[in-house]
């Protein structure tokens, strides 16, 4: 055994069916997002997964970011033994995802993107269940939920009905779901996505304690912040393909140059942008269409300080300006430049 | 890597595992088993009310029908509440809620996690066979006929009945589709319940012969008959081992089939 905790190599995932209309993922897939999809469609064909390698070391905080429809929930299906592997391998924890299985789940614990609590036993039942199916006698369960549904701030709810609790109680009943058996690698999809934001930090700060006790922790967000704040090690990934895998710093500092300013206007900024690219400080310029509506997206050295003479540009052009974002470089500039995408 | 981090076992404990699960269904069950019982087993006896009680007295059906309508009824509540309660939560299951998710992430492989629902499936059949049976004798009054003295017979043809029938459901379950449940039932299992032999005896359907070799596709009619062997073997009925042999050749077919399917609908 290596010292990776999860290798996946030539990953790839064909998905032949129509995706269920609930089906796990699937929610919440932005109205551009299954455009490209559908771009990548061959009949009712789609390639969730290209050939994706990735090494995960044992005991890394590992974060997987990438838009709608990007493949996030397939890779956790594939390392979690959840979704069979088109072509290529996934190793984790020495155990092959095709092979042993049950080696596979022996060891992992998995909060999933959607909350699938079994909603015939109560809150504690779900947790004590749970530790039954990975053979963890009663006494030790019980002793475990407990504690769980405290850190977990549900404990007033532990003989509710699942379906009594709210979205985000769900949530963490899944976080302590996947705890209880107390697993050495951990995968959370989306697991912040509905908390209100101090049980996010409460998570926030579960999760750094998981990490420094050497468990490995994968997990996928829409937060940048949450991405750069927690994580050792981020992966880009779009369109089944992975983009980039650095550290959070390194990420940063390959954000292309400097500030992004996006102005949006009331029509097509084609003609604008080559005589924005000469405006000193400016180093790229770029026009888009998206969401019905037109801007353009300039990357700028100086800060804000060019947006006088950018203005100036578009009334020259009769072009009135609707709004201005300013971002800093950060991941999320780092993202859109190679995704083309915001994240939402 | 900290010694923090401790492995709960080298190797998964699966006859444990599938105890747990095993648990877990019958727990629920528990908790169901008015509204489970209310659901399977009104049908047979409701049938038995109007066929074993009403009819006999008017006087349009002799007493000897009671002998050939008890096996068949108690066929019935035995077959649907094993199909029902193995299919019926797998098709919500797979349909939306994915509960089961929680069971198909245990450490234990994907066929012992359809086996429990088979065994789960098998014990309710039980359950509502032995609910039905002295309730429909106190509503039929006295049956000709009727013995139980080879109790391993009875509980052999029970237990390969309900169980051909709890494969069923592993496969009707991880087939259909939420929104077809309703037509499954008045499609298949309607007509699976009156062409099933339970409510007269196979062998009586000579009137009409090209039924009597159609509805042997029907797997209710062996259980029908296997029951009438063994409850009331003075009436006419199937020979027990062509009974044993059709239930085994169907439990197997169904159970490969099923499995394939269950599998592949877990698979995301
Ligand atoms: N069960 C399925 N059947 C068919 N296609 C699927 C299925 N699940 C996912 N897909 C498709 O595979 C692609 C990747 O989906 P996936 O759920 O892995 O994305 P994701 O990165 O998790 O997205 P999100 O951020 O929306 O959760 C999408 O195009 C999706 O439509
Ligand atoms: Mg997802």
């Amino acid at each position: 055994m290596t010292d990776a905790a999860i290798r996946t190599e030539k990953l790839r995932k064909v998905y032949t069916t129509a995706p269920p209309k609930a089906g796990r993922g699937a929610p919440g897939i932005a109205p551009d997002a299954s455009r490209a999809a559908a771009e990548r469609r061959a009949g009712s064909e789609v390639i969730a997964l290209e050939s994706l390698d990735l090494e995960i070391r044992s005991g890394e905080f590992f974060g997987l970011l990438g838009p709608n429809g990007a493949g996030k929930t397939t890779t956790i299906g594939i390392c979690t033994t959840r979704v069979l592997p088109t072509s290529g391998t996934a190793i984790i924890e020495g155990a092959d995802v095709r092979i042993q299985p049950t080696l596979v789940r022996q060891r992992i614990g998995v909060v999933p993107q959607r909350p699938n609590p079994d909603s015939s036993l109560n809150v504690r039942e779900n947790l004590v269940f749970h530790a039954a199916y990975f053979g963890i006698s009663r006494s030790v369960a019980n002793a475990r939920a407990k504690a769980l549904l405290e850190k977990l701030g549900i404990a007033e709810r532990a003989e509710a009905k699942v379906m009594q609790l709210s979205g985000g109680q769900q949530q963490r009943l899944m976080i302590a779901r996947a705890l209880i058996h107390e697993p050495r690698v951990i995968f959370l999809d989306e697991p912040t996505v509905g908390l209100d934001p101090q049980a996010r930090l409460d998570l926030w700060t579960i999760l750094r304690e998981l990490h420094s006790q050497g468990r490995t922790i994968v997990m996928t967000t829409h937060y940048m912040e949450e991405a750069d704040r927690l994580c050792d090690r981020l992966a880009i990934v779009d369109q089944g393909r992975l983009l980039a895998i650095d550290t959070p710093e390194a990420l940063k500092a390959r954000a292309p140059g400097g500030t992004m300013i996006e102005l949006v206007l009331d029509g097509s900024g084609d003609g604008l942008v080559t005589e924005m690219r000469g405006v000193p400080g400016v180093s790229s310029a770029e026009a888009k269409f998206e969401h019905g509506s037109n801007s353009v997206r300039v990357y700028s050295d100086r800060g804000g300080e060019v947006i006088a003479a950018l203005v100036t540009i578009a009334t020259v052009h009769a072009r009135s300006i609707r709004d201005i974002h300013l971002a800093p470089p950060s991941l999320e500039t780092l993202f859109i430049s190679l995704t083309g995408r915001q994240l939402t | 890597m900290t010694s923090a981090v401790t492995d709960v076992a080298q190797r998964p404990n699966s006859g444990r595992i599938f105890l747990a699960l095993l648990r877990r269904d019958i727990n629920v069950a528990r908790r169901e088993l008015p509204y489970f019982l209310l659901r399977t087993t009104l049908q047979p006896l409701l049938f038995i009310v109007v066929f074993g009680l009403l009819l006999p007295r008017m006087g349009y059906v002799g007493n000897a029908y009671k002998a050939a309508l008890l096996p068949g009824v108690l066929a019935v509540s035995l077959a649907f509440s094993s199909v029902q309660s193995v299919a019926l939560p797998m098709v919500a299951d797979f349909g939306w809620t994915r509960e089961i998710e929680d069971r198909l992430l245990a450490p234990i492989s994907i066929e012992l996690i359809a086996l429990e629902k088979i065994v789960a499936g098998v014990l309710q059949g039980v359950i509502a066979a032995l609910f039905v049976l002295p309730i429909a004798r106190l509503i039929m009054g006295p049956i000709d006929g009727l013995t139980a003295t080879h109790f391993a017979l009875v509980l052999f043809i029970v237990l390969l009945g309900a169980t051909a029938f709890s494969v069923l459901g592993l496969l009707m379950g991880s087939l259909v589709n939420p929104q077809q449940i309703g037509l499954m039932f008045s499609v298949i299992v309607a007509p699976m319940i009156f062409f099933g032999c339970a409510y007269y005896p196979w062998q009586n359907l000579s009137v009409f012969p090209v039924m009597k070799y159609a509805v042997l596709i029907n797997p209710l009619v062996y259980v029908a008959e296997g029951m009438r062997g063994v409850l009331t073997p003075g009436m006419p009925h199937m020979d027990l081992r062509a009974v044993s042999g059709a239930l085994i050749v169907i439990i197997a077919l169904f159970w490969t089939l099923g499995l394939r399917s269950f599998a592949k609908r877990a698979m995301g």
